[in-house]
């Protein structure tokens, strides 16, 4: 089964969001790195890049295929995960640690409550996989 | 899973491409390709009738001998490519790709004229499992009665695997040792099973069973051609490097003419392998640029779990095919740069 951390919030896009004050932390979720397979490549914006939730802001690359990954929310990238260019497996291991992707200064921090919950989330992953 | 030329077959084992791909270099993996497909040619005729419809030359095999081989079009270019087993002087199986099976049948059958052969497409009675890697013939000798090590590469000999005749063959598609056995359909999961319980699989230096991806991968890495990516309808054999095959004092054959004069004038453009020298990973089908100028794209591009490297060929102008040759990939709009080195990528030591 894969792992749902109760505390975070969830998009259909298989991004993850941690809120901290006014800013968002995001990563891709256990179930989607499963389902890529060994990533290889991490491919991150710049601080100081702007975006709108549901834009494209980087992508996952597997040995096999790329995927696209998009800001749940919308806002400022404040910081990026430097480590991710040597170690993309941080991606696979610690999803919601060391496999951290960005940090961003939201613009509409109402937007987390239109995302979902660990319970929806699992419950939508599981429709999905049937 | 994912459709692959109408089969259902697994990208990847739970250990991961990566891992199977590394498996298979250092010990041993094993590959269900029971999706190619067998066309058998018989009759006295059958040498003769198989000459004339592929560039390599089919007179030079002996019994028990494989040759890699491609059915061409009048104008040189790839119909499939293929193996070609002489079973006897007056019979041949063909081993061809699954995607271009029908093709092919319809094309061999619509050349058939007046040669003495029957002809079946046999690709529902075999199975075929590969096991590649050093470990592989200590693995598959004690399942069988055919004495490895007295098979050549590109060799087979019949026998039995695990009590079921077939034929076991010293090829493969990874540029490892290896042996690919062909047996009837219905034994193939029996044989999958017994291979990999012989490989011990499960322990960190057992078989692992590998998926299309790491096929890919490990077929990519020793700078093999794949049907649909590097050689197609398209494509001559000459542009593609398999001037190899091309056995043009053979006598006459589909495609012989087109071929040398294509010889005789050169070719414009080249395939050719290349390393990523920047942060990036080329992939299939991405514009290939020369001082901003596009001249070429990718047909293969991925990962080189074993190298380590992102690497790709490509097809550019000979003007631009040298190794060293600096070139730039278009990654989805990010211009990355690589550089022209030898094929095969890797190549593994005796």
């Amino acid at each position: 089964m894969a792992n749902v951390p109760e505390d975070l919030h969830y998009s259909k896009d298989h991004e993850w969001v941690r809120v901290e004050g006014n800013e968002a932390i995001i990563g891709i979720t256990d179930y989607a790195q499963n389902s890529l397979g060994d990533v290889v490549y991490v491919e991150l914006p710049k601080a100081g890049d702007e975006f709108s939730a549901s834009e494209s802001f980087g992508s996952v690359e597997s040995v096999k295929a790329v995927s696209e990954i998009f800001t749940p929310v919308s806002g400022v990238v404040t910081s990026i995960n430097e480590s991710l260019a040597d170690e993309p497996e941080s991606v696979n291991s610690d999803p919601y640690g060391a496999g951290w992707m960005v940090r961003m200064r939201m613009s509409s921090p109402g937007e987390v409550d239109s995302l979902l919950t660990a319970a929806e989330y699992e419950d939508f992953t599981k429709a999905e996989s049937e | 899973m994912v459709d692959f030329g109408g089969w259902d077959m697994p990208v990847q084992y739970p250990a991961g491409t990566i891992e199977e791909h590394l498996r298979t270099r250092t010990h041993a993996g094993l590959f269900d390709v029971s999706h190619m497909g067998e066309i058998d040619v018989r009759g006295s005729d059958a040498i003769a009738f198989v000459n004339r419809l592929t560039a390599n030359d089919v007179t030079k095999l002996v019994d028990g001998q494989a040759q890699y081989s491609a059915l061409t079009t009048p104008q040189g270019t790839v119909i499939d490519d293929l193996l070609v087993y002489r079973v006897a002087g007056d019979h041949l199986l063909l081993v061809v790709n699954a995607g271009t099976t029908d093709k092919d049948w319809e094309w061999i059958k619509s050349h058939h004229s007046g040669e003495s052969v029957a002809l079946r497409n046999a690709s529902a009675e075999y199975c075929q499992i590969a096991l590649q890697g050093p470990d592989a013939e200590s693995i598959l000798q004690p399942l069988t009665d055919v004495p490895l090590s007295e098979i050549k590469y590109y060799h087979f000999r019949p026998g039995t695997v695990d009590g079921v005749s077939g034929i076991v063959s010293r090829t493969g598609y990874t540029g490892e040792d290896g042996f690919e056995v062909y047996a009837p359909a219905d034994r193939a999961e029996q044989l999958w099973n017994k291979m990999l319980d012989a490989g011990k699989t499960g322990t960190p230096t057992g078989v692992l069973p590998c998926g299309l991806a790491a096929r890919n991968t490990l077929r990519l890495e020793a700078g093999m051609a794949l049907y649909g990516h590097e050689i197609d309808e398209t494509t001559t054999l000459l542009e593609a490097n398999l001037g190899w095959i091309c056995k043009l004092d053979k006598g006459d054959f589909i495609g012989r003419e087109a071929l040398a004069q294509q010889k005789e004038a050169g070719i414009k453009r080249k395939l050719v392998g290349f390393e990523v020298t920047e942060r990036g990973i080329a992939r299939d089908e991405q514009d290939v640029l020369v001082d901003d100028e596009k001249v070429g794209k990718v047909t293969s591009g991925s990962p080189a779990p074993f190298l380590k490297k992102n690497i790709g060929m490509a097809y550019v102008p000979v003007g631009y095919a040298s190794v060293g040759q600096e070139i730039k990939i278009d990654v989805r709009g990010r211009l990355v740069g690589a550089q022209l080195v030898k094929t095969p990528f890797y190549k593994r030591t005796k």
